[in-house]
């Protein structure tokens, strides 16, 4: 592995840690609320989180719908049990089922986003019931690659492990004592039986984050990565990817008409008087 | 002559200059209490960092009531703090004081504003002009404000200028996270102590902490002697109060026994300097 990707995870699980802690406690909250699907990005969260405000501090959500796959909820409880923190389930296949009985055609993907965006309802509806901020749980190798959906599992308040690669994710989530079989199994959406992201992306994310990290993080051009080993045509793919979702990582898109449009040549941090 | 530096490694808050003068007063307080000649405040440490359209909002001119609150507070111990300086022309400046007495004896305006990466500074600020040492009841001291030490240049000219202790008052981000220490802490470490080293003087580093939308501020504010050897450190990521005691002696033995700046050429390097601006028809 890339000597870049190796994290310093006694350093890194130091600043994620103070990030929840500062980042939240300074918009005069003491309380999140996540998702937590039984994989292991959010299993990490959880764990960052319970270390940052105290578990009695944070509240996990298990959002299911009838055709996930029944470990799921079985390794979120585990991994809510292991850092002790507030633990429900609220099923989304009533909601779900209701708006796609209007729709019954819709394909794989439509349900997909729908589930993705209804679970993001429900945990803005528990962050003004709880008064607590939404963690997001997208890691920088998602987030590079456009995989998730906007609005969805993307929408969150503060995401701590965003800039951190799926490679480095299963470091620190090994550091910090994350249930085995949650670090173990292989990584999936659990949007229908037996999906795995590893099958639907075509490559490894082991093999992708050694990509990203170079071509991301130091910038080498194409032909450095081809003399690095990378395959043409996988360098291509992965660069449009990021290109295509581009629209994923940004707000949306103002006409600017005024001197002083949000964000163009209005500019002002979020943490702007904290 | 010997005398006790405090590095007040704070968390300014992002915008809100009555809080943070509140903090830094307390600052002073303990620093009083501990018997200090001197407390140095990070870059910026009245605003916060990433202030972007909020530079002309938490702008300060020097004859304002708060500028002018510190400096009475300056009778009681030396003051070097960080803010956003507005001038009569409507200029704002990343800007240090040097406070002593009851006066400014020194404004230091930050000549080199990064801007790349994740830095933005020369899109609201205006860059300063110059280097220049000053005299202090504690020694002839020069200031430098974060960026400003990463140019060889800058530090040179204020040991040439005659400065034997150097002021860097920061505001690092914190990156880098493969390493056996976190990356721009080890960038950081390594410029101190060979700056101190090359030029004989002993360096008061002091870097704030907190969080500014998702961005680290790591702290480890130091001591460092003319050797180039770390004598106090402040904690990494967390608000610290490092109180350090400055040695005379040390400086005088280390210029004995390594006295590069007795030797430095200036008019080597001004000549040399000279043709090379020549050369490049400015």
């Amino acid at each position: 592995m890339m000597a870049g990707l190796i994290a310093n995870t006694e350093l890194l699980r130091k600043l994620l840690v103070g990030f929840v802690q500062d980042e939240v406690r300074k918009v005069g909250v003491n309380k999140v609320v996540l998702g937590l699907s039984g994989g292991i990005d959010s299993a990490l969260v959880v764990f960052i989180a319970a270390e940052a405000l105290g578990p009695e501090n944070v509240h996990a959500i298990c959002m299911p719908y009838k055709t996930s796959n029944p470990e799921s909820e079985e390794h979120a409880r585990l991994v809510a049990t292991a850092c002790g923190v507030n633990f429900s389930v609220v099923p989304i296949t009533p909601m779900v089922d209701a708006y796609f009985d209007m729709f019954p055609d819709a394909d794989n993907m439509r349900r997909g986003n729908k589930m993705a965006r209804e679970r993001m309802t429900v945990l803005f509806d528990h962050s003004a019931l709880l008064r607590a901020l939404v963690l997001g749980t997208s890691n920088k190798t998602e987030l590079l690659l456009g995989y998730g959906t906007l609005y969805g599992d993307m929408a969150s308040a503060l995401n701590p492990i965003g800039d951190i690669y799926k490679t480095q994710v299963w470091q620190l989530s090994a550091a910090m004592g994350i249930p085995a079989e949650v670090i173990e199994k292989q990584p999936s959406a659990d949007l229908w039986a037996g999906q795995t992201d590893e099958e639907e992306l075509g490559f490894s994310y082991r093999h992708v984050d050694e990509l990203l990290y170079r071509m991301v993080d130091q910038r080498l051009t194409k032909p450095e990565l081809a003399a690095a080993g990378f395959d043409g045509a996988f360098v291509e793919s992965i660069y449009l990817k990021i290109q295509n979702s581009h629209f994923k990582r940004r707000l949306p898109i103002i006409a600017k008409v005024s001197n002083r449009t949000i964000d163009r040549d209005f500019r002002y941090a979020r943490d702007w008087g904290k | 002559m010997n005398f006790t530096a405090v590095l007040a490694q704070i968390k300014p808050k992002l915008g809100c200059i009555a809080d943070n003068l509140k903090t830094i007063e307390g600052e002073i307080v303990k620093a009083l209490e501990a018997g200090a000649d001197l407390i140095v405040f990070p870059e910026l440490a009245l605003s916060g960092y990433f202030l972007k359209d909020l530079v002309p909002e938490v702008a300060l001119r020097i004859d304002s009531p708060e500028i002018f609150q510190l400096i009475e507070l300056s009778r009681g111990i030396s003051i070097a703090i960080g803010f956003v300086e507005e001038t009569e022309d409507y200029h704002f400046f990343n800007s240090a004081m040097y406070l002593e007495d009851g006066k400014i004896r020194h404004l230091h305006r930050k000549v080199y504003l990064p801007t790349y990466g994740l830095f933005d500074e020369q899109r609201y600020l205006a860059h300063g002009t110059s280097f220049r040492a000053f005299d202090t009841k504690l020694g002839r001291f020069g200031m430098l404000i974060c960026e400003d030490m990463w140019h060889l240049s800058a530090s040179y000219i204020l040991a040439m200028d005659g400065a034997m202790t150097l002021l860097c008052l920061s505001s690092s981000p914190a990156r880098g996270i493969d390493g056996d220490s976190l990356g721009s802490a080890s960038a950081w470490q390594k410029l101190v102590s060979t700056t101190a080293m090359f030029l004989n003087c002993r360096v008061l580093y002091c870097n704030r902490v907190g969080f500014e939308d998702g961005v680290n501020f790591w702290g480890g504010s130091e001591y460092i002697s003319p050797s180039g050897e770390s004598i106090a450190r402040g904690a990494l990521l967390e608000e610290d109060f490092v109180a350090a005691r400055v040695d005379e002696g040390t400086l005088r033995r280390e210029r004995i026994f390594s006295p590069m700046m007795r030797d430095e050429n200036l008019f080597v390097t001004m000549q040399e300097l000279g043709r090379i601006a020549q050369e490049r028809g400015r």
